[in-house]
């Protein structure tokens, strides 16, 4: 077998691993599935009412690009916790002993993720449109948001990999995606209007890349004025992939067993 | 470099920024034999192994296994080695079977022989009614016997096994000790790590004792022995006041000088059959009466503190790579 075909089918084998983990300790399954859901809920019908958006039908149609978002960048954090766990229990230390393609350990991890955003997405899309969420988008519209939702999503699970890699725990790395990601997502266009907030947060919000990716969500989703930010989240996605990539993978060329 | 030398170390060094795990190791088995590295918590022993399994650089020196640098040709190697560690490297979410199917298909045996392979290992590592369990439910010796088993499945002429048998209860230690016996038979070379001179003395051909990032003694077990002054006999008296007496009668026994200590004595042999015999009639002829008698085998420590003149101290897991900035 040529190296190509042997990293692709060391990838498929570690994917399989992974996705195999998911209906044998099923506590993982309720953070992409309740977890979202929950927050879907709690939006629409506990802030939704006091949140002004102007230019929206309402709250929900705001929202659920947004809050989508946000569910796609915390699906990798099952990129992190499970590297961080095989780091701990000494199988890191196996897979680099065995005579198989250097990178994947984290091409499986980070295919995986895929997998279960995708579950993740089906799930939100479902009660989005149960709690009044209307497209107003052509069928490629809408693929191309699920398209951006899933890259972007693999963009994340590069940043978690790194983080997984780099955390001395598994609940340390738990933390560490929360802290870093959880107040990036909330500093951005996805839950509020960005001129509601104070100038300064306003400015910061206007870079962020949490707003231009809600922003081409919200354009794609719900028509919107696109300007560039449909171009500008899509290079957003693959310029975190590619440097997140870069930095996981020589961090697991050095990886140590603990 | 010799062609039947599976493991050749020369010079290692490694640090981790002040510690100086390694400071220059030297190591040699020849194919098919089996080599004891022996030393306690913290001499450099995993570093030796993490750098020989290509998990680590060396800073300097060279080492060749299977006549392949570890460094440079460390792509080839890794088809040519086992690794079984002492935290049982077993994913507990798969079976026991799709755990060594993995491992199959990791080092490219292909979809059929690898199901074939993992059939055949749990056969003979008897997990076969446990292969289509959760590894989680395994106990401690079952695992470590997967783990032995997905360190075996490519057939690896050379095997690293870092502290095989840490924490298992003695049926399952005598059970792995049986089974790394029956590898070494069929001809493959073996480099374990042990902090228990019993286990090294029992299957390692050569023993190197490691200290501080060292080898401190090399050789054979019986060598090793020899220099750590072999079995003694110890002896309780029932009075402390007739140690004297006791050591006249003694004498004849032995070569070196018995030591003393509150009415204990500690007495070198130079033969052991029959000892325990001749004691007893030397001291009842001498009308000293004994409380216990003992033969005491040297230990680890006996061959530290003969090594180094200082018991075996342990440095909390600064082998460990935490040390790692």
């Amino acid at each position: 077998m040529s190296r190509l075909s042997d990293n692709a089918s060391d990838t498929m084998v570690l994917a399989r691993r992974n996705l195999l983990r998911i209906p044998r300790a099923p506590d993982l399954l309720l953070s992409f599935t309740v977890q979202p859901v929950m927050f879907v809920l709690l939006f629409v019908y506990v802030f939704g009412g006091a949140i002004q958006t102007p230019g929206f039908d309402d709250y929900t149609d705001f929202l659920m690009p947004g809050i989508i978002v946000q569910t796609m960048s915390f699906g990798g954090f099952v990129t992190a916790l499970g590297l961080a766990e095989d780091l701990k229990k000494g199988l890191i230390d196996r897979f680099r002993s065995l005579p198989m393609s250097r990178s994947a350990v984290l091409t499986g991890r980070t295919l995986a993720d895929v997998a279960t955003n995708l579950i993740s997405l089906t799930i939100m899309i479902t009660v989005g449109l149960l709690v009044g969420f209307t497209f107003e988008a052509g069928v490629l519209e809408i693929v191309a948001g699920v398209v951006l939702m899933l890259l972007f999503g693999y963009a994340f699970s590069w940043v978690f990999a790194f983080v997984g890699l780099t955390s001395s725990s598994p609940e340390a790395a738990q933390a560490l995606g929360f802290i870093a990601i959880f107040p990036l997502t909330f500093a951005s266009s996805a839950f509020v209007p960005i001129e509601s907030m104070p100038s300064w947060l306003e400015a910061f919000a206007n870079v962020n890349p949490f707003t231009v990716i809600t922003d081409a969500m919200r354009s794609l989703w719900v028509d919107t004025p696109a300007g560039n930010d449909v171009w500008g989240a899509f290079a957003w996605s693959i310029g975190i992939t590619v440097i997140f990539a870069g930095l996981a993978v020589s961090r697991y060329r050095r990886a140590v067993g603990r | 470099m010799s062609v039947d030398a599976a493991i050749e170390v020369e010079g290692l060094e490694k640090s981790y920024g002040d510690v100086h795990a390694l400071a220059g190791v030297d190591l040699r088995a020849r194919a098919g034999t089996v080599l004891g590295l022996l030393g306690p918590n913290g001499a450099g022993k995993t570093t030796v192994v993490r750098i020989l399994t290509t998990l680590l650089e060396p800073d300097a020196g060279t080492a060749r296994v299977a006549g392949l640098d570890v460094v440079r040709d460390a792509i080839a190697l890794r088809s040519q080695i086992g690794l079984a560690g002492q935290y049982a490297a077993v994913d507990e979410n798969l079976t026991g079977f799709e755990n060594l199917e993995m491992v199959g298909r990791l080092y490219h045996l292909g979809k059929r022989a690898s199901r074939q392979r993992a059939d055949e290992l749990l056969e003979r590592f008897e997990l076969d009614e446990a292969g289509g369990r959760l590894a989680r439910t395994y106990s401690g010796g079952m695992r470590r016997r997967l783990d032995l088993a997905a360190a075996l499945v490519a057939q690896p002429p050379v095997l690293f096994m870092d502290e095989p048998t840490t924490g298992l209860d003695p049926r399952s230690r005598t059970s792995l000790l049986e089974t790394i016996e029956a590898r070494v038979a069929e001809g493959t070379t073996v480099l374990l790590t042990t902090q228990y001179l019993d286990e090294a003395d029992r299957l390692a051909d050569r023993i190197a004792v490691i200290d501080h990032g060292k080898v401190i003694a090399e050789g054979t077990s019986d060598e090793l022995k020899a220099r750590v002054g072999g079995e003694r006999l110890e002896i309780s008296l029932e009075d402390p006041a007739a140690t004297d007496g006791a050591l006249a009668a003694l004498a004849p026994m032995t070569g070196e000088a018995p030591t003393s200590e509150d009415g204990r004595i500690a007495l070198p042999l130079s033969r052991r059959k029959g000892a325990i015999a001749e004691a007893v009639r030397c001291l009842d002829g001498a009308g000293v009466a004994i409380e216990d008698i003992a033969m005491r085998r040297p230990t680890l420590d006996d061959v530290f503190i003969s090594l180094t003149g200082r018991a075996a101290e342990t440095r909390e897991d600064s082998d460990k790579e935490e040390a790692i900035p």
